[in-house]
């Protein structure tokens, strides 16, 4: 009797659909971030050396400005972060409770300015907030006295607030969407008032949202070079630093700063990730 | 109590969208400014939708733009799937996560540090095959499918951890080829997230600024590229112009689709009920 010919199935793993994107990974995903590295840690005659790290740190002078430069890109980024869930998590629990229809609506309206340009929106503030801007028109139409809007810190986090507003209501809204409505019934029957709810069954169960969310506000805003440049005046900021490095080009004080701010928002993401499951593709759930 | 609560929320939610929308109410406005500054209004006027006509360097970019997409959403949701096949089918559980790290690293990672990462990258591969100059069409196109493809696997994966691996085999024992059999059986039922994928993937790299802005060269300009040109120096409001028109079909098309949601799934209860 004749064996069946073993045929290859389907559903067994080949090398040919795996092979390609591997290699395209290693090579476009992986092997960039080794040559940040290498640039970084590279010396005078091609040997391993810390002459990069050692020259931007070495002086008092070098340590301030780095400081300041990292210190306020932190803080520019954690207010950023923390006013972001403050407007969204409101909104997202109104939302929720809305009818089918008008949640579709909301949904809508959110995702179109994240489909605009971020420069030209960015550069939009720019009209609101100046001297003669649209705020201080109408300040002054109430015979109120102009305000320095512009170029101020307080500008840069309202374009960062701005740009990346929708990266929080949408994955906090996408969780609280899908609790079940009984659990809170259950405590309100079991006598949790309104604020004992609030606190002990909504804001938990959203969790795996907001840490998503504050993520996804996080990392481009402490990372942000162009919103610093256009609302702050000049770039004072991390990107900024980068891309000044990179258009000298000096390379290897460009790749040593990112490696920096790798470390930093990993050690960030490392402190957040305690609070969730971290589950797989859940930063465009 | 309870109306009361409505009012409130209906208040709030109004307010984040004036905040949302509020450059984009100012971008409309100044592009009908007679005047060419973007500060003071003069009156009301069409010359800067006129003169976006005369500019061939808004619509070379335009054209650029969306060739661009195009060619990266394409590739990276044809490598993207046939990536998502493979990892899906994958025993060896730490192939599989390891495949799966190195898919969100340029997710987890700032887009600066993606964009400085390929741009070293490209440097140092012009350096040892002695080409002139790295960047270019080629390495934009490359640098927008690397950072399309985990949004494509991401969204395709799902899908497939959804569809019943038996339909697959059964195609294959009742004829079909392996080929067939994909295209017959597996396709279909992760069209969806094929869909979005390319969706995403096109609108992405439609929209990308940071990582093109490392990656290209002088010979090949994109919209936002074109764009951050402009905003170094003073913005005409021609600028707010080509904004305003995007702003409108970006507007329209989504109108459109959740208009198209609602009808479909009116009909699907109904055919329920």
């Amino acid at each position: 009797m004749n064996q069946p010919k073993k045929r290859e199935r389907i559903n067994d793993a080949t090398p040919a659909l795996n092979a390609p994107y591997l290699l395209w990974s290693l090579l476009f995903i992986v092997a960039p971030l080794a040559m940040v590295a290498v640039y970084a840690f590279l010396g005078q005659n091609n040997t391993f050396s810390l002459d990069v790290f050692r020259s931007l740190f070495a002086t008092a002078d070098g340590r301030r400005m780095w400081g300041k430069v990292f210190g306020d890109s932190l803080l520019y980024a954690l207010a950023a972060t923390v006013i972001c869930l403050g407007l969204a998590f409101p909104l997202a629990h109104f939302m929720a409770a809305g009818r089918a229809r008008a949640q579709r609506t909301m949904m809508m309206l959110i995702m179109v300015p994240m489909w605009m340009n971020f420069l030209i929106c960015t550069y939009s503030w720019r009209t609101i907030l100046e001297t003669h801007g649209v705020i201080n028109s109408f300040l002054s139409w109430l015979r109120l006295p102009g305000l320095k809007l512009l170029n101020t810190p307080g500008a840069v986090v309202l374009g960062m607030v701005y740009n990346y507003l929708p990266f929080m209501i949408l994955p906090v809204y996408s969780v609280m969407s899908k609790l079940n409505p009984s659990l809170v019934e259950a405590a309100q029957d079991l006598g949790a008032n309104r604020r004992a709810v609030l606190f002990r069954v909504t804001v938990p169960l959203s969790l795996p949202g907001v840490v998503s969310g504050i993520i996804m506000v996080f990392v481009p805003s402490v990372s942000t070079f162009y919103i610093s440049q256009k609302l702050g005046g000049k770039g004072s900021l991390i990107g900024d630093a980068i891309e000044a490095q990179f258009m000298v080009p000096d390379y290897g004080k460009g790749a040593a700063l990112s490696l920096i701010l790798m470390a930093i928002i990993l050690v960030c993401m490392m402190a957040m990730r305690r609070f969730s499951d971290g589950e797989e593709g859940s930063f465009i759930a | 109590m309870k109306k009361q609560k409505g009012a409130f929320s209906a208040i709030y939610s109004a307010l984040i969208l004036l905040f949302l929308y509020a450059p984009m109410g100012v971008m409309v406005w100044f592009s009908f400014n007679a005047s060419n500054s973007t500060a003071t209004f003069a009156g009301f006027s069409l010359r800067w939708y006129g003169a976006l006509l005369e500019n061939p360097d808004a619509q070379n970019a335009l054209r650029n733009t969306l060739v661009l997409a195009l060619l990266a959403a394409s590739v990276s949701v044809a490598l993207g799937t046939a990536a998502a096949l493979g990892i899906d089918r994958l025993r060896k559980h730490w192939v599989r996560a390891l495949l799966l790290h190195i898919t969100n690293l340029p997710l987890m990672n700032p887009e600066i540090v993606t964009g400085i990462s390929m741009m070293l990258l490209f440097v140092f591969g012009a350096k040892l095959l002695h080409l002139d100059s790295p960047l270019g069409f080629g390495s934009l196109l490359i640098a927008h499918i690397t950072f399309c493809l985990p949004y494509v696997i991401l969204s395709v994966l799902p899908k497939l951890r959804q569809t019943d691996p038996h339909l697959a085999e059964a195609a294959q024992d009742l004829g079909c080829s392996r080929m067939q059999a994909f295209f017959k059986v597996v396709l279909p039922a992760i069209s969806t997230g094929v869909v979005s994928a390319f969706l995403m993937a096109f609108t992405i790299s439609l929209d990308d600024f940071v990582i093109s802005n490392f990656t290209n060269g002088p010979s090949f300009q994109t919209l936002p590229l074109y764009i951050y040109s402009m905003t170094k120096k003073r913005v005409k409001p021609d600028m707010y112009a080509l904004s305003s028109l995007i702003f409108v079909a970006i507007f329209v098309l989504l109108l459109l689709s959740n208009w198209a949601q609602a009808r479909a799934e009116k009909r699907a209860t109904k055919k329920e009920g």
